[in-house]
């Protein structure tokens, strides 16, 4: 037969044959066929019903130093909006700013003590707006209604001494300081977000193979008749993919600074004290699901399953707190979602350990549970 | 290689002592209340048809599985409480091979003197490799290694940590003669020097070169001590018939076998060479009914004696012939 026939010449039953066989393959590899149906379903549930390009009720605090009608008017007209939702009040700037800092709000409202006064005097007085503008996809819209806010707040019913203005559109000016990223540059939100995108896949998917392929090639059985315990292989195959982990951090830094010009504010000791917590919980992951799965091939289907939620709910990709509630709920068993904060809070805002530690020990806590799902899971003989 | 064991191991009276162990896999009896006992420095063989449940029962020895009745000793450690000192002083090579293939032969064999915690690692590696004869290919990887040399480097590997007993399960399947019997002279230098070896095969050769046997079928061991014993305890009988003119065609013994299937005294017949042994248990209905067979025929007939062989074949036919009898019944 010449090669030409030989590559070119096709029997349907012969062909028939390699189809029928990869079905029965297929049919029994329950994890495959569950991937086939699931990850079509997560997909769809988390892009129509979690992730929303124009996000809401984020969070918001004001610094009241006025405290007369006008602000209790303004303070509404903001919470009708629907972008802002107030959660308490504080007392001076730096209290505002930590609060930034730490996340505990995107925005900060700062009426200043003459305000009504100034109002009255038509001086047009500023009302001072702080965003974190971390992520500028996430701020924007706010921001955009913060400013049409001020225009359009018509004032009704007041009395008093700023009784003049009713009827009137008020004469003051409203401005917004776009923290941590005043240029709304997307990069510097994307690409530390990145180092947590690709730590998570490539350390969950290499140890999610490093026991299945142990028990694929016959060599698990040699590993369990020798007296290696379960806890000196975990630890054993986890320790090598942290020296990768933290070299692949290490060149997304780089390129982040040099290529991208990513702003670094904070410390380094913090960022990699933060990189080496954060792939150790992406090992355990790894571990905990090479002990779940039976081969390779569901150990990186596994792997593709625990990756996209990562991916779509952290807050790397889609702003976080445009999520309804119940996808909020499962971003933070994620371990991306806290990672994200760090490393952003690290490079852009300079956060040191105090700001960091709310989003660091759930990290912690992660990693120690996974660590015990993979022990729990970890075959010790053959049965 | 000095591979003396403790000598704590060495003043028991069974390397091996298990009772009534079972294993159950869904609803399939693997290993049916299977007792053996296995002296210190004996090569005791492990026989059985594929399926028999061989390998599961050394791995209910070593500890690789829990098993769901019995108990016993392997080296005075419980079976069950004791497996990591079990781990520590056995030597078990998987019938597959199970080293790292990616690896180097003397990465794996570091590996492994390390995960054993050799306090002389490194010596007890070149000298394994030295008795290997594998010191120039040290550094060539596992999985590059022929079958005659991956067995070797296996046994070398589950020798490394001086174990006091071997569970080797079939270590020669696929490999050739010469490398065979190189093994076995191995083995029983290693008995010399007091080490228990339980070794599992199908080959009647190697039976033979065991201390002691014992055969499984199905789960259930059916028979237990040397060759000798083990044929004589069946009581069997067997005729070679050979044809009389050398270059007689090999059909007419196949035919013969076929006619002979079935007839008054014949147990069982098989080909061994250009001879037909015919084995039964009654010698004088047998002898009558071989010679009214060969009655005209172009054969002789002398009486042989029994081998491991047909008494293994026999063996395994009475258990499938009572098995579907129990299950007739229910």
């Amino acid at each position: 037969m010449s090669r030409r026939s030989f590559l070119f010449s096709f029997s349907t039953a012969r062909c028939w044959g390699v189809v029928l066989k990869e079905f029965l393959q297929l049919k029994r590899d329950r994890v495959t066929f569950a991937m086939v149906v699931g990850i079509p379903v997560m997909l769809l549930i988390l892009f129509g019903y979690a992730i929303n390009m124009d996000p809401k009720h984020l969070k918001t605090t004001m610094i009241d130093a006025d405290r007369s009608e006008f602000s209790r008017s303004f303070i509404m007209a903001m919470r009708n909006s629907a972008y802002f939702d107030f959660v308490g009040e504080l007392d001076n700037e730096a209290e505002g700013e930590a609060a930034l800092a730490r996340g505990d709000v995107q925005f900060v409202v700062n009426i200043p003590s003459d305000f009504s006064r100034q109002l009255a005097r038509g001086e047009r007085p500023i009302v001072l707006v702080v965003a974190d503008a971390t992520d500028p996809a996430a701020a924007s819209n706010a921001i955009g209604a913060v400013m049409r806010l001020a225009d359009s707040v018509a004032w009704k019913d007041v009395s008093g001494p700023l009784a003049k203005l009713n009827g009137t559109t008020a004469p003051f000016d409203v401005q917004v300081h776009r923290r941590y990223n005043p240029e709304g540059i997307t990069q510097y939100n994307i690409v530390p977000g990145l180092m947590g995108i690709i730590l998570t896949m490539t350390m969950v998917m290499l140890t999610g193979l490093a026991m299945t392929r142990e028990r694929e090639r016959g060599t698990m059985e040699n590993l369990l008749a020798t007296p290696v315990r379960p806890l000196e292989v975990l630890t054993g195959k986890i320790v090598p993919y942290i020296f990768i982990g933290i070299i692949q951090a290490s060149i997304i830094l780089v390129a982040a600074i040099v290529l991208f010009h990513v702003p670094f504010v904070g410390g380094i000791v913090e960022l990699y004290g933060v990189l080496l917590i954060y792939v150790a919980a992406t090992l355990t992951v790894g571990i905990a699901i090479s002990s779940l799965a039976s081969n390779q091939l569901q150990g990186v289907q596994l792997t593709f399953f625990f990756f996209l939620p990562n991916v779509l709910l952290s807050g790397f990709m889609f702003p976080f707190y445009g999520m309804p509630q119940w996808a909020q709920v499962i971003a933070h068993a994620l371990p991306m979602t806290y990672f994200n904060r760090l490393v952003r809070g690290i490079m852009l805002k300079g956060n040191g350990w105090l700001d960091l530690w709310p989003n660091l020990w759930p990290l912690m806590l992660f990693t120690l549970i996974m660590m015990g799902i993979a022990l729990k899971f970890y075959r010790r003989t053959l049965d | 290689m000095s591979a003396l064991p403790e000598s704590r191991h060495r003043s028991l009276e069974f390397a091996i002592d298990v009772r009534g162990l079972n294993k159950v896999f869904g609803s399939r009896r693997v290993v049916n209340d299977l007792s053996l006992q296995v002296r210190t420095g004996e090569i005791f063989g492990f026989l059985g048809p594929n399926g028999s449940g061989k390998t599961t029962s050394i791995r209910l020895m070593c500890g690789l599985l829990t098993p769901d009745a019995g108990s016993g000793t392997c080296l005075g450690y419980d079976i069950i409480r004791e497996s990591d000192a079990i781990k520590r002083n056995v030597g078990y090579m998987t019938q597959r091979f199970s080293f790292w293939e990616d690896l180097s032969i003397r990465e794996n064999l570091d590996f492994v003197a390390r995960v054993y915690q050799m306090a002389d690692r490194k010596t007890a590696v070149e000298n394994a490799l030295i008795h290997l004869g594998l010191k120039e290919r040290a550094n060539q990887l596992a999985g590059a290694l022929s079958g005659g040399w991956k067995q070797r480097l296996a046994l070398a590997a589950c020798m490394l940590h001086r174990p006091a007993l071997l569970l080797l399960d079939e270590p020669t399947a696929g490999v050739d003669p010469a490398a065979r019997r190189d093994f076995w002279e191995e083995l029983h230098r290693l008995a010399a020097q007091g080490i228990s070896v339980l070794v599992s095969t199908h080959y009647m050769d190697e039976a033979e070169r065991c201390h002691k046997l014992a055969y499984i079928s199905h789960g259930v061991l059916l028979a237990q001590g040397t060759a000798q014993e083990i044929v004589a305890a069946q009581k069997l009988f067997t005729w070679a018939i050979k044809s009389r003119t050398v270059h007689e065609s090999d059909e007419g013994l196949t035919q013969l076998s076929s006619a002979l299937d079935g007839k008054p005294g014949v147990l069982q017949t098989a080909a061994f060479g250009n001879a037909l042994h015919v084995t039964g248990r009654d010698p004088v209905l047998l002898e009558k009914t071989l010679r009214e067979m060969l009655v005209g025929q172009p054969y002789e007939m002398t009486q042989t004696e029994t081998g491991l062989e047909e008494v293994f074949i026999h063996l395994m036919r009475i258990s499938k012939s009572e098995r579907e009898a129990q299950e007739a019944k229910r």
